[in-house]
């Protein structure tokens, strides 16, 4: 224990003098970030009264207006990873990142509004195992609902770590106090005003993620020329394309070649995830109509569309930005040559990214080239453009955008564990009031077992990479589930429990037998002994592990239901495509139908792949 | 349920945008401006920006309790 604590101290002491450029909040940073406390927890305060039954709690009694339940189905998925990841992968990768949205995202939310919506909402389902138990049966619910529960609960606790460690490298923050801090604003203010409260501060939180990185898009172009002054600055073209490059896995940094990143991303990791996941299916359940319940992934879409532009691009730019006093020095020199010949901030680093440190407080190599830390990519930009008082902003942009993704798998937890865990096997014939009450007692128990996940995560890293890997694998073969669950009335109970399954299975053994070009056998895959495949990144191989899992679970869930009996069509009635009534939308104009909706985004959609190609 | 969003969200931003208006008035020609935001005072000029938008908000507010 004691020796624990020596080496978290010596090596926090290295990191720290390893960034020379050590932002100093002052008051007015504080002031701001502490403001914002006090908003969302008085919005907690004051939406308690509202909380009276177990509906209002869980579902927001089913009358959040369709432009709010949009805004918090973004917010609530918007969590550390992406803000951070994103700025990482586009100081990776650059513009191709774009694809985890433009591809990866809005064709699955615009589908799940407008075809799937009318099953989550009209069969009055509480959450999303419950449509499965309606649809199929118990043993399917109870599989997808453990698994869900577990893996929810884990994510808020990887999430917690990596704000903590983020906040402690970033301000010197001691990191238990951070994110002990943090979730007990979310415990409050979700223990208080449910999931009303989770959403209206999900809305907060997506203005000031806007509001805080528009000015960081702004100072960094103006930096560094435009976005052709990126482009010269950037000198690799295909960092600044973003299908170009992808006829080959060797032409593009990612290492993907169109085929595996349409069929792996675009279909089914994206869909799995915006289609099945409860944390984001939720916020369109709250919905306070058929219409509005639909239109709410599509709403989301349209930020979600810009979003590249808030995340991406400032990860970009940190890789070729320099200081202002190196800036003035190399003025007189050609812009090229400066940015190539500079060591920037940190020796070792490229543009403001540090690279990473080991515990003597030298550069980590590999392969004889520095390991750069590319997530300290958007944080090194807040630190460099921003001044006092912006910082706040900044700062407090990023701590909403982890508080808004911790918030959103609390109040998934909450309700998967009171409905389809305590309420199916546990306790069935309680009043309305107890189940309340065990809403609230599970944000407190979620919340802890977050942090206890958040801890652990810090002493064993590698339990992170465990960890996502087997969410990878329950969530691939999701969506081959639902969908044959809400277009064929032909599939049964068996047939999804079995094809959920095998598809995991099929996941598993994928990956087991498959390596990324330059890896060992382990947690990157290869671990049931021969190697079939090596693929040239890891981000190829997580793609067709899922292709597997889908195809997989798709297969047998198909001949497992034509073996097993159909279940009578009356009792199918508005859970499956052709045994539902048409959504009615005769008295709708144009902007309130969701298909029109769709259509607009679609073609904003493709304009936007046009002129990135 | 419950009360109109867009006014706490409004009361946020417009008072944000009073602090950095505040404190970017308070430093005008700091040298924090030339070392981070490229010589620009950006705490005032954002500053505007939110507490117009903050306003915006406060207004819409306004108009919807008066239908």
């Amino acid at each position: 224990m004691v020796w624990f604590a020596v080496q978290l101290v010596i090596r926090t002491n290295e990191l720290l003098k390893g960034i020379h450029v050590r932002p100093e909040p002052h008051l007015i940073d504080y002031a701001i970030i502490l403001l914002y406390f006090a908003f969302v927890l008085g919005i907690g305060f004051v939406l308690k009264k509202y909380m009276k039954t177990s509906t209002d709690f869980f579902l927001s009694g089913r009358s959040i207006p369709a432009w709010i339940a949009g805004l918090a189905f973004l917010s609530a998925n918007l969590g550390a990873q992406e803000v951070i990841g994103m700025g990482a992968s586009g100081a990776k990768y650059g513009i191709s990142t774009s694809h985890f949205y433009w591809i990866g995202a809005v064709p699955a939310m615009l589908f799940v509004g407008v075809f799937m919506m009318p099953f989550y909402y009209g069969s009055r389902a509480r959450s999303v195992p419950e449509y499965l138990k309606l649809r199929f049966d118990e043993k399917t619910r109870g599989f997808n609902a453990i698994s869900f529960a577990v893996m929810t609960v884990f994510s808020s606790g990887v999430s917690m770590y990596a704000m903590g460690k983020l906040l402690q490298l970033l301000l010197g923050w001691n990191f238990t106090a951070a994110i002990l801090i943090s979730a007990l604003i979310v415990l409050a203010y979700t223990f208080l005003g449910g999931l009303t409260s989770a959403i209206y501060n999900e809305v907060l939180q997506f203005f000031l993620i806007v509001m805080g990185f528009i000015p960081l898009v702004y100072l960094g172009l103006r930096d560094v020329g435009g976005w052709d002054g990126l482009k010269v600055r950037i000198a690799n073209d295909s960092m600044v394309h973003s299908w170009k490059y992808m006829g080959h896995s060797s032409a593009n940094p990612m290492g993907v070649e169109w085929f595996g990143m349409l069929m792996g991303l675009a279909f089914v990791l994206s869909f799995g995830y915006w289609c099945t996941d409860f944390l984001v299916v939720q916020r369109a359940m709250a919905a306070d109509s058929m219409t509005a319940a639909r239109r709410t992934p599509v709403i989301a879409a349209f930020p979600k569309m810009v979003f590249p532009f808030l995340v991406i691009l400032p990860g970009m730019i940190a890789g070729v930005a320099t200081s202002s006093k190196m800036h003035d020095a190399s003025a007189k020199e050609s812009v090229v040559a400066s940015t190539a010949a500079q060591s920037s901030f940190f020796t070792g680093g490229k543009g403001i990214i540090p690279p990473k440190y080991d515990p003597a407080g030298k550069p980590v190599t590999a392969n004889g080239k520095v390991v750069l830390d590319y997530d300290l990519a958007t944080p090194m930009m807040l630190v460099r453009y921003f001044p006092s008082g912006l910082l706040g902003l900044g700062l407090c942009a990023l701590i909403a955008s982890f508080m808004s993704g911790m918030a959103g798998n609390t109040t998934a937890f909450n309700t998967v564990w009171t409905y389809d865990i305590y309420q199916s096997y546990i306790n069935k014939t309680a009043s309305d009031q107890h189940y309340l009450w065990m809403g609230r007692a599970s944000t407190i128990f979620g919340l802890a077992i977050s942090l206890m996940a958040a801890f652990v995560a810090k002493e064993f890293n590698n339990i992170l990479d465990v960890l996502q890997l087997v969410f990878a694998f329950v969530n691939a073969p999701l969506f081959a589930t639902f969908m044959l669950g809400m277009f064929w009335k032909r599939s049964t109970g068996h047939g999804a429990f079995w094809g959920l399954l095998g598809g995991t299975v099929a996941a598993a053994t994928h990956y087991g037998l498959t390596l990324p070009a330059g890896a060992v056998p382990g947690v990157k895959g290869g671990y049931l002994g021969p190697i079939l495949h090596v693929y040239p990144s890891e981000m190829a191989q997580n793609f067709w592990t899922a292709i597997f899992a889908w195809v997989g679970c798709f297969t047998l869930t198909v001949v497992i239901s034509l073996l097993t009996a159909a279940r009578p069509e009356q009792e199918l009635k508005g859970l499956v495509y052709s045994l539902t009534a048409k959504p009615e939308e005769g008295g709708l104009k144009w902007y309130q139908k969701p298909a029109t909706l769709a259509l607009i985004v679609l073609v904003l959609l493709a304009g936007l792949n046009v002129v990135f190609w | 349920m419950g009360f109109d969003i867009r006014m706490p969200i409004g009361m946020l931003f417009s008072l944000f945008g009073m602090l950095l208006l505040g404190y970017g008035a308070a430093t005008r020609g700091s040298a924090m401006y030339e070392e981070h935001s490229l010589g620009v005072n950006m705490n005032l000029w954002w500053g505007v920006v939110l507490l117009v938008f903050g306003l915006v908000m406060l207004a819409l507010t306004r108009l919807r309790r008066k239908q």
